[in-house]
């Protein structure tokens, strides 16, 4: 009995290593139905061929939100570019469950595929460990969203178009000392997620140097029926003015909400990862009247209009934080591969090459949806400042 | 006082976590499988109820009874496909397939309903009790979850132990083959079961997302497993034993995490569970198991 | 005659898993040096070898000793971050890589093991569903302070802390993470190779056939089958079961080790209660007790979700349906029909095979 079982085993292992000998050509063609529009212009419009572009982020499982995002904002861009004519895009983008190990096989994925410049990935955990197979490859990687610096520190081919933990972390408390948003702050952070955990630590470092006062500090883990009173209560019970929330804006959302409901008005603050709330579907948006944030991307800018019309008319939703990254890192390599003049035949290795040249050259810069005038440090950190920006009437007031 | 706003907070949370170990402790007691996937029929009860309410404008009772009615296909429906052809496999392998339910919930759900997460509306809409000039909140969610929670136990109890339909689930979950042999319809009796639970699933996805409102397809994961804990807790298949366990559980939680540490009160609360159960081994509520020889 | 059998049936049944495992290794090592191997295959050869480990170890605790541990994965949390603690401080110290990642599997293993025993004191009192739950809350507290564990090391050595990088005081300048609460493990050089997982399952299926001839593993093998009548004879019942939990959890140690030490960074997240049930799944769908049919669907599982990526958006979704399929089809009743016909077929051929064997030394 049991050799049978092993027998039939066998043969479908044997089977789906046939098909993983022949998957370089199938996934190939999935992966251009996948980024539909953008490859069918680009098969019209190419002279010289085009550039495959591999994507990595979550498309399955609790952070998808997040990786939908920056590919669909990549792919926006894709189809804008492949419209001009000039040079060609192709995105493959395959899904990471933002989990490390699903990472490093997505990216081999595309290895296989012919993969020359690599998108992503969306979250920091997955993005370290690719990170490193990408380094010793010699790909190029632009990562939309991975914040940690644990991502780009000792590997010269890693570049951000997000900000880093640490940046917004300190970037943060200077900004509330300046503008005197807050005397007693508290902080409430999600201990089981880096990003979080990240700008917390130089958001703390940079408070105690510069005699800010965090009187409560408290944590949660990732779970959507999170109760926020101990949290809240702790904050208020301290005499907290200010609420510092270095989260995502799922959680933040319930914060709110239920800081409303026991009467407790301070003014909260967030990151980059609160945008996002104001769109989310059935929020009642006066419950973030008054919240402060610091994001790059504003939808209601006049520049990315264009952007935003866009988006939602092909995906239904308006765009966030994460779709903008996405969509001004395929500008920021489209721009780096016009000025270095690469063409698609070139190998990934000589691309990566030419790329960090690019990235790093002093007269090298991107305006996008997030910022403008972008540079690129060694590093692989982008500098761009963030605009802090208050809710009001429902919409972002910058302050 | 902040010690009972506390507590007040605990029982809100602990009557969400019963509501839904009153669904997994039902079915243990009868089909005696974990079924894994209940957690992922909330959550799908959950999206039917909003879908109803803002698309089709149907008011919040109406809702509620839809989401009762397409959970309870689906519990059946699942039972039917899924479980029914392993009423005599090995009890791993039934486990295994209600894991696979739930993965195929969570990325049906995601294709269906997409991946972002929704702010859903409170069913309750009643304000809630200030005490103490407002330092003492009770909201009116909590008081509709536990007096739903308390409803639902004694309407079960008295279904479980007053109807003929209720003496045959006992029966089955005493013995499945005497009451074949005593005429008692093995396959109808689980499958009621199923349909009972799923609906109570339903109701308690509402109740779950009116409490912590936002819907995602993985919502339902986490407050599983918790309820599960919570039933084991309480002794699982004993119907009073899930309403405590879920309490506890809750107001555990809670507490941990205001006098102990917010970054370890996943571990506080697990911590609790194994000290529990090595006074009790069956849990609170759990009958004492009689060895045969 | 049954003497002339030079192996009993038990060691024809081991030799036959050492000599697939054998020739599955060298046919892919022969095939990666030809360059035929995918990049997506060769990437996951390690992380195949990690989980086989795992699931060894796990229908040690399942099959061999009949209970259901829904924790396993905590102990190779426990193995992995403590195996990749153990390397990445020790690298100035034994530069040659292959001895640093036997002493981190070690170490990973031993540091799992002492775990193994502060959960199977209280946990095997425990019975069936009870233990499972109590297993399941041990590997969520393990992540849970996994989250909160930061290592780092400078001039002055190591530091330790839970609460958060500033609290460790590292010197600024020589400071460097290597556990990071939860990011997990960070810059970790990759030192874990096909051929050293390949040596790992070697050593693991060795012990566990070893084991399971073995006094104490014929002893725990008992106690699954009829604990009363096991005890009645005088077998130490929670000692024996101990041992095979301590066994099992060190096994799941070495193979976090090995998993850790493949990834240049990898999140206490990773090793939660779905990788557990991951593991399960090896195992049930194997065969329970079966540790080639562990082997066997390890490697599969691990393939198939990569396999499955060209459908996209529904391939979480079409790996839920074939799991459920497979596991229907596995209890069908076409399947045990099947068996039984080719059972009842081979007990034939035996007991025909015996009548010619008796009547030529009849003959003769």
């Amino acid at each position: 009995m049991k050799k049978v079982l092993s027998l039939a085993l066998a043969c479908t292992m044997l089977v789906s290593v046939l098909a993983g000998c022949g998957g370089g050509a199938s996934s190939a063609s999935s992966g251009a139905a996948a980024s539909g529009a953008a490859s069918s212009a680009a098969a019209s419009g190419a002279e010289g061929g085009v550039f495959k572009i591999g994507g990595i982020g979550p498309t399955t499982g609790s952070a998808a939100v997040y990786g939908l995002a920056t590919k669909q904002g990549a792919e926006i861009a894709i189809e804008e570019i492949n419209a001009l004519g000039g040079v060609q895009f192709e995105m493959n983008y395959q899904d990471d469950q933002a989990e490390g190990e699903k990472g490093v096989s997505a990216y081999n994925t595309l290895k296989d595929w012919g993969m020359q410049i690599l998108y992503g990935c969306t979250t920091s955990g997955s993005c370290a460990a690719v990170a490193a197979e990408s380094y010793n490859d010699r790909i190029f990687q632009l990562t939309p969203s991975a914040s940690s610096t644990d991502v780009t520190s000792g590997r010269d081919n890693v570049f951000q178009v997000c900000f880093t933990d640490p940046n917004q972390g300190t970037t943060a408390a200077q900004y509330i000392v300046d503008n005197a948003l807050g005397t007693k702050v508290a902080v409430i952070y999600n201990n089981a997620d880096p990003y979080s955990t990240g700008i917390y630590t130089a958001f703390a470092a940079k408070a105690s140097e510069i005699g800010l006062e965090i009187v409560s500090t408290t944590t949660f883990p990732s779970d959507t029926t999170t109760d926020f009173s101990v949290q809240l209560t702790d904050a208020k019970s301290a005499g907290a003015d200010l609420v510092f929330l270095p989260i995502y804006y799922t959680p933040a959302s319930l914060i709110l909400a239920q800081a409303k409901s026991m009467g407790y008005a301070p003014n909260f603050f967030g990151c980059d990862g609160m945008d996002g709330i104001l769109t989310l579907e059935g929020f009642d948006t006066s419950l973030a009247e008054g919240l402060m944030l610091m994001t790059p991307f504003n939808a209601a800018d006049e520049g990315s209009k264009d952007f935003v019309t866009k988006y939602a008319a092909a995906y239904g939703e308006e765009p966030n934080q994460f779709a903008a990254d996405g969509y001004d890192c395929i500008y920021a390599i489209y721009a780096a591969i016009e000025k270095a003049g690469l063409t698609p035949d070139m190998d990934a290795q000589t691309i990566c090459e030419k790329m960090i040249e690019t990235f790093t050259a002093s007269d090298f810069s991107v305006d996008g949806l997030t910022g403008s005038g972008m540079t690129w440090s060694t590093a692989g950190e982008v500098s761009k400042q963030p605009v802090g920006v208050k809710v009001t009437d429902g919409v972002y007031v910058n302050m | 006082m902040t010690f009972l706003s506390y507590l007040i907070n605990g029982i809100s949370l602990g009557s969400v976590y019963a509501i839904i170990a009153l669904g997994y402790t039902m079915v243990y007691g009868i089909a005696k499988m974990l079924n894994f996937a209940h957690g992922d029929v909330i959550m799908v009860g959950a999206y039917v109820s909003f879908y109803a309410t803002s698309l089709y404008g149907l008011p919040t009772w109406a809702s509620v009874l839809v989401a009762a009615i397409v959970c309870t296909v689906l519990g059946v429906t699942i039972e039917r496909l899924a479980y029914k052809p392993l009423r005599t496999a090995p009890s791993l392998a039934v486990l295994i397939t209600a894991i696979g339910v739930s993965y195929f919930l969570q990325n049906a759900a995601q294709l269906a309903f997409g991946s972002s997460p929704i702010v859903f509306p409170s069913a309750v809409k009643f304000e809630g009790i200030r005490l103490f000039d407002g330092q003492l909140v009770i909201s009116g969610i909590t008081i509709v979850t536990v007096l739903a929670c308390i409803v639902i136990m004694i309407a079960l109890t008295l279904f479980i132990n007053k109807t003929k339909m209720g003496r045959a689930m006992r029966a089955v979950s005493e013995d499945k083959g005497a009451a074949q042999l005593m005429g008692v319809n093995v396959n109808s009796t689980i499958s009621m079961t199923f349909a009972i639970g799923s609906a109570l699933a339903a109701i308690a996805g509402v109740l779950l997302c009116s409490a912590y409102p936002t819907l995602q397809p993985t919502t339902g994961s986490m407050p599983g497993i918790k309820a599960f804990t919570a039933a084991v807790f309480g002794g699982i298949g004993s119907i009073p034993g899930a309403m405590i366990g879920g309490l506890l559980l809750g107001v555990i939680q809670i507490l941990g995490s205001a006098y102990i540490s917010t970054q370890l009160s996943d571990a506080v609360v697990f911590a609790v569970l194994i000290v529990v159960l090595l006074v009790k081994p069956t849990g609170l509520m759990g009958k004492k198991m009689n060895e045969k020889v | 005659m049954l003497q002339k059998k030079k192996f009993s049936d038990y060691s024809r049944s081991c030799i036959v898993t050492y000599a697939i495992v054998i020739a599955a290794f060298i046919i892919i090592s022969v095939l990666k040096t030809m360059g035929m191997l995918s990049s997506l295959l060769s990437g996951l050869l390690v992380p195949v070898c990690a989980y086989i480990v795992a699931a060894i170890a796990l229908n040690l605790t399942v099959g061999i000793m009949g209970e259901l541990s829904l924790g396993h994965a905590g102990f190779m949390s426990v193995g992995c971050f403590s195996g990749v603690l153990v390397a990445q401080s020790l690298a100035d110290v034994i530069p040659f890589a292959p001895v640093r990642l036997v002493v981190a599997m070690v170490i990973g293993a031993l540091l799992a093991g002492v775990m193994g025993i502060i959960i199977g004191v209280p946990a095997l009192r425990l019975k069936g569903d009870y233990l499972a739950i109590v297993t399941l809350a041990f590997g969520e507290i393990i992540k849970n302070l996994m989250q909160c564990v930061y290592v780092g090391k400078d001039v002055n050595g190591l530091h330790f802390g839970m609460k958060d990088q500033m609290a460790l005081g590292m010197d600024a300048a020589t400071g460097k993470m290597l556990i990071n609460g939860p990011m997990g493990t960070v810059s970790v050089t990759k030192i874990s190779t096909f051929t050293s997982g390949f040596v790992l399952i070697l050593i693991t299926l060795f012990l566990v056939f070893n084991f399971m001839n073995s006094r104490t593993g014929r002893a725990v093998m008992a106690l699954r089958d009829n604990r009363i009548a096991a005890e009645s004879v005088g077998i130490h019942s929670t000692k024996v079961k101990l041992i095979a939990f301590l066994f099992s959890a060190m096994l799941a140690g070495a193979a976090g080790a090995l998993y850790g030490l493949n990834y240049s960074s990898i999140g206490p997240v990773k090793f939660d209660y779905n990788t557990s049930i991951l593991i399960l799944v090896f195992v049930v769908l194997g065969g329970i007790g079966n540790m080639r049919g562990s082997i066997i669907a390890a490697a599969i599982l691990t393939v198939l979700p990569e396999m499955l990526r060209e459908f996209s958006d529904y391939r979480m979704l079409a790996y839920a349906i074939l799991l459920i399929v497979m596991m229907l089809a596995n209890n069908s009743k076409f399947k045990k029909n099947f068996m039984e016909k080719r059972n009842l077929k081979q007990l034939e051929r035996k007991e025909a095979a015996a009548r010619k064997e008796a009547t030529e030394h009849g003959n003769a």
